[in-house]
């Protein structure tokens, strides 16, 4: 049982760091731009392929960094030359505009890299286990996972809260006009903070990419997710996005190690209702419906604390 | 004068295309080629157009070419039966699938309609992949054939095996969540039960379908269980990425599977050193004793980077060819009575026989494993160095179940 309970806080951890480096990037987006960015897990996936195919070429290493920086790029010319050109048309134009984006990446990306998943591995360095714990291995390439969401979250943490340009980041996030009048070019701020947290967003790609599967699909697969992360943690908080991710990465991975039921909890059904719809629900297990665990939550936080766990705009 | 020209204009290409129709045998290959799934239902394509290929170099099918004609279908019931119409659209006639049970229960009930408001115009659906046992039995259907073993005759197969295996003492169920996951899952517990009610079921795991991109919490939960033995029948990603997570996690336990054999999955098998612990059932492997075959493997291995995961997929075009000649058309009414109760000798060797019944081919099933090579096993699996090895032969009288099946017959 203690050997499932590490092994489960383990994943969960390393799974809701993961979802962090992600969802940072997206509610300091939200905060400062108003906008709910969907196209937020593509620029994941692109980090992704472009990992890919950068340490195909010059190895892992660089890739870790030049993918990134690309996508990042990629992130502060969509803010500057769409996003920008879209905002005087309004909130919902800046929300299809995204929308759209997701779909455009995709295609684009299916186009180059084909539908099928890529062959990107682990690099071999990595590639041991890093220590036994009751006879299970824990590979060293998810420790380093680990130590790079935790580097990255720390280095976020100092530059909002200790350095200038945090500063005024923060300050953006509540009061962008008085910003403006205070001589800053708040235009420039936005397309940096949009780069960067398209960047972070490729960093979880390029580091995942390897661990999970690299696919056309992997934006889809985990978008959702993100927006739950956000929501849960507050819009706009960057505390609460770290919160909500463990949160949402502990719950899913722990709902997975359950097998309780309803007919755990109070005896088989009675043989009459064994063929209908009952029977469905009283046996699933909580491991089964795992998946929908975070939508359970978003659907409640929404009910009875809509500005998320640690917000503090009822947006 | 214009509408003339624009009528023309419309209605020659028409023609022209009409012509070619008649020229090839078009057959819609509706399976995943985007997701989770496409990984194998890429692999499946290519062994597809391979034995167009074949057909062709013989002559075709009643002297008409081959032809597949992709579809991809995400692996969603919803989207084969929008990419199903858009075949028959395009004046196809026969459909395949075989990725996923939900969605063959879904074509074959689309086709079934489809064939009762359509008289005249009639579809068939080969289905050469999905095994779950109800649309053989409750469901079954004229106009669906299936050339795999059902879910039930391979987990016969497989439990008479297990019977033998005196180290198996706590058994561990992992499947994916939908209609054939649960097959696979009712039936191990029945016949375990049964044949060997002193092992014990110490887990009973349903995930969803190639949704899960990381098995680890799952191997943690294995592991916790104390199991020695897993039982699965997932398939593409779901197998290859479930040994990946317990290979990286150092487990050790033996795997009996449906679909071991599946890309990636040797290559995780190897990753994990499980040397022969891992067991497959089918309808046959590589390394059988069987000239033909093994000429065939070659042939394949020389034209793509993968080895045949389908055999059914070979007796499935030529019975196809087979029945087009008994019946000296191919007109799907006639290929389908053609092929009802049909003998026919299996790529792998033996006897196979399209059950009347129900619509279910039988053929000799094989249990094999994977692990190190002598002589005898001459082809290895995607590079590992590692092949399958013939463990038991099970013959197809022996994998004969009865069927629940009460089939409509055009009149």
């Amino acid at each position: 049982m203690l050997e499932l309970i590490v092994m489960s806080t383990l994943n969960g951890v390393l799974y809701g760091m993961l979802l962090f480096l992600m969802a940072s990037g997206l509610t300091v987006i939200f905060s400062m731009l108003g906008v709910l960015n969907f196209a937020h897990a593509s620029f994941y996936m692109l980090g992704a392929f472009f990992g890919f195919q950068i340490s195909r070429w010059f190895g892992f290493w660089p890739a870790l960094l030049i993918a990134p920086l690309l996508a990042g790029a990629l992130g502060a010319a969509v803010e500057r030359f769409g996003l920008r050109r879209v905002h005087k048309n309004g909130h919902v134009a800046e929300l299809l505009f995204t929308f759209g984006l997701a779909f455009a990446i995709e295609e684009v990306v299916q186009i180059i890299w084909g539908k099928s998943p890529v062959d990107f591995r682990v690099p071999s360095v990595l590639d041991f286990p890093a220590f036994t714990i009751f006879s299970t291995n824990y590979p060293a390439y998810k420790m380093f996972m680990l130590l790079v969401s935790i580097v990255i979250f720390a280095a976020l943490l100092i530059t909002l809260k200790k350095t200038r340009i945090g500063l005024i980041v923060q300050a953006a996030l509540t009061h962008p006009h008085m910003v403006g009048h205070l001589g800053h070019n708040v235009g420039r701020i936005f397309m940096l903070v949009f780069g960067v947290g398209t960047a972070l967003a490729a960093v979880a790609g390029v580091i995942a990419g390897p661990a999970l599967v690299t696919q056309a699909n992997m934006a889809g697969l985990l978008g959702p997710i993100l927006f739950v992360v956000v929501v849960v943690g507050g819009l706009g908080s960057l505390p609460g996005a770290f919160a909500a991710s463990l949160l949402i990465g502990l719950v899913q991975t722990f709902a997975v190690s359950m097998n309780g039921s309803l007919s755990g909890a109070f005896g088989p059904l009675s043989p009459d209702y064994a063929a209908t719809w009952l029977a469905d629900i009283w046996n699933v297990t909580i491991a089964q419906i795992a998946p929908i665990m975070p939508y359970l939550l978003l659907v409640l936080i929404l009910i009875f604390r809509p500005m998320g766990l640690l917000g503090t705009r009822d947006t | 004068m214009r509408k003339l020209m624009m009528a023309a204009a419309i209605a020659l290409p028409m023609f022209g295309t009409a012509a070619i129709a008649q020229e090839t045998v078009k057959i819609a290959y509706i399976d995943p080629l985007s997701g989770g799934g496409a990984s194998i239902g890429e692999i499946g394509l290519k062994t597809f157009q391979f034995l167009a290929e074949e057909l062709n170099a013989k002559g075709g099918v009643l002297g008409k070419k081959v032809e597949i004609v992709a579809f991809d279908n995400k692996t969603n019931p919803q989207e084969s039966l929008i990419q199903a119409q858009k075949a028959i659209d395009q004046g196809i006639r026969i459909l395949t699938q075989g990725n996923g049970s939900s969605v063959a229960g879904a074509l074959s009930d689309f086709v079934t309609k489809y064939n009762e408001r359509n008289p005249g115009k009639e579809v068939l659906y080969f289905n050469y992949a999905a095994v779950d046992p109800v649309l053989t039995n409750d469901k079954c259907s004229f106009w669906h054939f299936r050339w795999d073993a059902n879910s039930d005759i391979k987990m016969e197969a497989l439990t008479n095996y297990m019977k033998t295996a005196t180290a198996i003492k706590n058994v561990y169920l992992i499947n994916q969540d939908y209609s054939f996951g649960h097959s696979v899952r009712t039936a191990a517990k029945s016949m375990l039960g049964a044949k060997r009610p002193d092992i014990k079921i110490v887990g009973d795991e349903l995930h969803p379908l190639l949704k899960i991109t990381d098995f680890a919490p799952y191997i943690a939960k294995i592991k916790a269980s104390g199991a020695d033995t897993v039982v699965t029948g997932n398939w593409g990603q779901d197998f290859a990425l479930l040994l990946k997570a317990a290979a990286d996690a150092g487990l050790k336990v033996s795997w009996y599977t449906y679909y071991a054999g599946g890309t990636g999955g040797p290559t995780a098998v190897k990753q994990a050193n499980l040397n022969h612990q891992v067991f497959q059932v089918g309808e046959g492997i590589a390394n059988l004793d069987n000239k033909p075959s093994q000429e065939f493997e070659k042939a394949l291995r020389a034209k793509y980077d993968f080895s045949l995961f389908y055999p059914r997929a070979v007796n499935q075009m030529r019975m196809l060819a087979a029945a087009a000649d008994k019946a000296k058309s191919i007109d799907p009414v006639k290929v389908a009575l053609a092929l009802e109760g049909m003998e026919f000798d299996v790529f792998n060797g033996g006897k196979g026989n399209m059950r009347k019944d129900d619509h279910q081919f039988f053929q000799p099933i094989y249990i094999s494993s994977l692990g190190d090579r002598t002589e005898k096993e001459p082809f290895d699996e995607e590079k590992t160095g590692w092949g399958w090895k013939l463990v038991a032969k099970i013959d197809s009288a022996q994998t004969m179940l009865p069927t629940t099946c009460k089939m409509e017959r055009p009149k």
